[in-house]
């Protein structure tokens, strides 16, 4: 096996100083660690983390640990979330050594393949019992990836957000929105990549930089700790005289938020306005009267710094997160039949956000695609029984609930068609709720 | 005299609504005795217009070709200009205060003073891309004395207005505009819609005694407030008929021209006695095809309309215009038509309602009656003012005068 045994400095004391680590799960997760990496981020600590041995010898990152060694032999996890969660099982104590003593774990994954959709919550779970505060930035994969992946994906989801204290959600297939018709598709995976480092430096940023209003690690955790929420993050630049309209409209457009429709759903906002000296006063009361008028309900909370560097610019990073109606009362990750109550009609689509393509579709293409899944966990089985006597039987669980869980999908469809003929018309919008959506739904009236 | 050099303009009055369930055009003439009568009434279908603003524009112009056709068959006139109805959500309004200060206490009050103040008023904050729709006049202060309608002669320092504006996207408000003129007829001026089916429905007791008109259109539903014979306050929510169709048709699961025509026959703003009914419906062949609970299709219906009236009443509520609303509310409109309304109007805003009917209209009795018609009546209405402003008064004061009737009617 090309082991690449982690070569991490375990020793993380505690320090004053804040603690972050960021963990780089599966292949779309490695690429975006790379990405903070190459865009030079040295206020973390970096750690790569993959079930497939060839793609974790392809990363430039020193450290990256192979998980599942013994049960996969280094192979990945083949598409199987299962796999990719009993892989991260069997580490459990090194994953746990990686956490003890950091107070923030933000976790970079791409859902809809083996290892980020299942290896992920393990270590979300494993970095909150340490008592660091988990963050998972997660990307679901474009549509044209086929219903399995976004199917899984979708689990995958659930089950972050039952482990994780917060997640910040990308859906690949709004990056194209993004984008123009010409862009490659290395481009294309830059962008989304660079979208979930933004999101990664960005939040590192608010906490980490002292502000003249400052929000720091208290208050961010005071938003998305034990939320198990999904957040969207989004993040506008604009420069010039009329910098204020500018950087609002374009948070509004930004397909991350939904046009805006996200900040209404809101019910805590985290807002970091950061510009150059020149800024005023009255530019950051400007700015926040129009976000707040987007959600009035949401638990606000705002910073402002200065950096000498941005000049004329003022860039404004804001985290909408919105408590998910029944992810909260999800069991633990580890019971796989979380998929069950999980199937929240509007847990998808609409809502959320963030994300990077890049990695989902290297994954998809890994090397492990000759072994069918089954045809490996057999193997291994065989050779191996002590370790993997579990791993047929969850495989089995896995596939049940995915198909218990089909008709959820109908439904995440009738959502987006409530607003009818006024789809192509501006929504009317009263204080964030949209009321071409029929009163009764909205009002959660049931009908014979 | 005057009229050897300004002849006397065309007494026919047509007002134009371009709407988004159907277009109307209405003739009024002026009488001898300076009122007003309606003779002729022009309709059709709207298909190029969606929450009161014009999507498609070559659809829209035929539907108004084809009103304006009809409505100059049924008066025998042939219609050359227009006055035009416009609406939508981008439509906002404020209250502006304007202020003008002579130099000496016992200043005589002039004309000059009065335009100053005017233009004072009208100096406020908007976006640029916007356009005053109207800025109608409220009351004059001199020296702090509230309430006064004509300060011209008056002795007094401090001069103030109170103005209501109504200003709105500028291209959204051409995409009207250029409907009409695309079929060479001239606007004589472009009128908000709530403001004329007020003007069409309410007298001026009730203005005095402070009204609210609800206009429950099929895109939007625009709302006035008069008080102490002013315009106090207006505004549109882009909700409705609309909207109560696509709710039942998402609710019931049926097309939503089938929910349409549900709404009319058998909806109501009630639940009352709907509790355990059902409707079969048929298909085209004539063989009952499915059922449909009655209750459900009232609960679906009252929820939209209550939430609408909702929103109206906290807005109008914030405004502290509750207790100042003493001839209570006025509703028209089509969605005047669904039984029950006042009732569910009367509860939500916690005042009397009743049907608007266009009183002080003569003419056609099922233009004036329709509620749907109230709009392009009072566009009749408002065209009669402006005009009578502008034979009656010489050169110089018919611009003073245009908007002095805009505040007194």
């Amino acid at each position: 096996m090309t082991s690449t045994e982690p070569t991490i400095a375990t020793a993380a004391p505690v320090k004053k100083q804040l603690t972050i680590k960021v963990f780089g799960l599966g292949g779309c997760g490695g690429n975006v660690a790379t990405q903070i990496h190459s865009s030079g981020f040295g206020g973390a600590q970096l750690i790569v983390l993959n079930t497939d041995s060839q793609a974790l010898a392809q990363c430039p990152l020193p450290y990256k640990f192979n998980l599942g060694l013994k049960l996969n032999g280094g192979l990945g996890a083949g598409g199987d979330p299962e796999r990719g969660r009993a892989a991260a099982e069997e580490d459990e104590a090194r994953l746990r050594e990686l956490c003890t003593g950091v107070d923030m774990v933000l976790i970079c994954a791409g859902l809809g393949g083996g290892t980020g959709t299942g290896a992920g919550p393990v270590l979300a779970r494993v970095a909150k019992e340490c008592g660091a505060l988990a963050l998972a930035f997660v990307t679901l994969p474009f549509d044209c990836e086929g219903s399995k992946r976004m199917r899984q994906a979708r689990l995958g989801l659930e089950e972050f957000k039952a482990a994780a204290d917060g997640v910040i959600c990308l859906p690949n297939q709004k990056v194209f929105k993004l984008i123009d018709e010409n862009t490659s598709v290395i481009e294309t995976f830059a962008t989304t990549n660079e979208l979930l480092a933004q999101g990664v430096r960005g939040i590192w940023q608010l906490v980490t930089r002292p502000g003249l209003i400052n929000l720091d690690f208290a208050d961010l955790c005071a938003v998305v700790r034990d939320r198990h929420s999904e957040s969207s993050f989004a993040s506008a630049e604009a420069a010039g005289p009329h910098r204020v309209k500018e950087v609002v409209e374009k948070l509004l457009e930004n397909p991350l938020l939904d046009g805006g429709a996200a900040l209404g759903e809101a019910d805590a906002l985290l807002v970091s306005l950061m510009g150059g000296p020149s800024l005023t006063m009255a530019e950051v009361s400007r700015v926040m009267d129009q976000i707040n008028r987007h959600c009035e309900n949401a638990h606000l909370m705002m910073g402002a710094a200065i950096e000498e560097a941005l000049g004329e610019r003022l860039t404004v990073t804001l985290v909408a997160s919105r408590r998910s109606s029944r992810g909260t009362d999800l069991p633990k990750v580890a019971e796989l039949d979380t998929a069950e109550p999980a199937p929240a009609p509007r847990a998808g689509s609409d809502f959320d956000l963030l994300g990077s393509a890049i990695a989902s579709k290297p994954q998809a293409r890994n090397p492990a695609v000759p072994f069918s899944p089954e045809g490996v966990a057999v193997a291994v089985a065989e050779t191996e029984a002590g370790v993997v006597a579990p791993a047929p039987v969850m495989a089995s669980r896995s596939w049940r609930s995915r198909k218990k869980v089909k008709p959820v999908h109908p439904e995440l469809g009738l959502e987006t068609v409530t607003t009818g003929p006024f789809q192509h018309s501006e929504p009317t919008r009263h204080n964030g709720v949209n009321l071409d959506v029929p009163t009764f739904v909205r009002r959660g009236m049931p009908m014979n | 005299m005057l009229n050897l050099f300004f002849p006397k303009k065309t007494t026919v009055i047509v007002g134009l609504e371009i709407g988004t369930a159907k277009v109307a055009a209405v003739v009024g003439e002026v009488t001898e005795a300076g009122g007003v009568n309606i003779i002729g009434v022009g309709q059709c279908p709207s298909r190029g217009v969606r929450k009161g603003e014009v999507v498609n524009a070559s659809l829209a112009a035929e539907d108004v070709r084809n009103a304006i056709v009809e409505a100059e068959k049924s008066a025998d006139v042939e219609i050359a200009s227009v006055y035009l109805g416009v609406t939508g959500g981008h439509l906002t309004s404020l209250n502006t205060h304007g202020v003008f200060a002579s130099v000496s206490l016992d200043h005589e009050i002039s004309q000059q003073d009065v335009g100053e103040v005017l233009a004072n008023a009208k100096v406020f904050n908007r976006p640029s891309e916007n356009y005053v729709l109207h800025s109608i006049r409220q009351h004059f202060t001199v020296n702090g004395q509230a309430g006064i309608v004509d300060p011209v002669g008056m002795l007094g320092e401090q001069l103030e207005v109170d103005l209501h504006v109504i200003h709105g996207v500028t291209t959204r408000l051409q995409n009207h505009m250029r409907v009409v003129k695309g079929l060479n007829l001239e606007i004589e001026d472009t009128v908000f819609s709530g403001l004329c089916s007020a003007l069409a429905l309410l007298d001026n007791e009730q203005k005095q005694m402070g009204a609210l008109v609800v206009d429950i259109g099929a895109g939007t539903t625009e709302y006035v407030v008069y008080a102490d014979g002013v315009i106090k306050h207006t505004g549109v929510l882009a909700v409705g008929g609309d909207h109560v169709t696509n709710d039942l048709s998402y609710g019931l699961r049926m097309a939503p021209a089938r929910a349409a025509l549900l709404k009319r026959e058998h909806g109501a703003a009630t639940t009352e006695g709907a509790a355990g009914q059902t409707l079969t419906l048929t298909s085209e062949n004539g063989f009952p095809d499915r059922r449909v609970d009655l209750h459900d299709l009232r609960r679906i219906m009252v929820a939209r309309l209550e939430e609408a009236f909702q929103l109206i009443d906290e807005e109008i509520g914030e405004q502290g215009f509750h207790d100042q609303l003493r001839a209570g509310v006025c509703l028209c409109g089509g969605g005047a038509r669904i039984r029950g309304i006042e009732k569910l109007a009367a509860d939500v805003f916690g005042l009397p309602a009743t049907l608007g009917r266009a009183n002080a209209v003569g003419g056609l009795r099922s233009a004036t009656d329709d509620p749907e018609l109230a709009t392009a009546v009072g566009l009749v209405k408002y065209g009669a003012i402006r005009q009578k402003g502008q034979q009656s008064v010489g050169l110089v004061g018919k611009l003073k005068h245009l908007a002095g009737s805009l505040g007194l009617f």
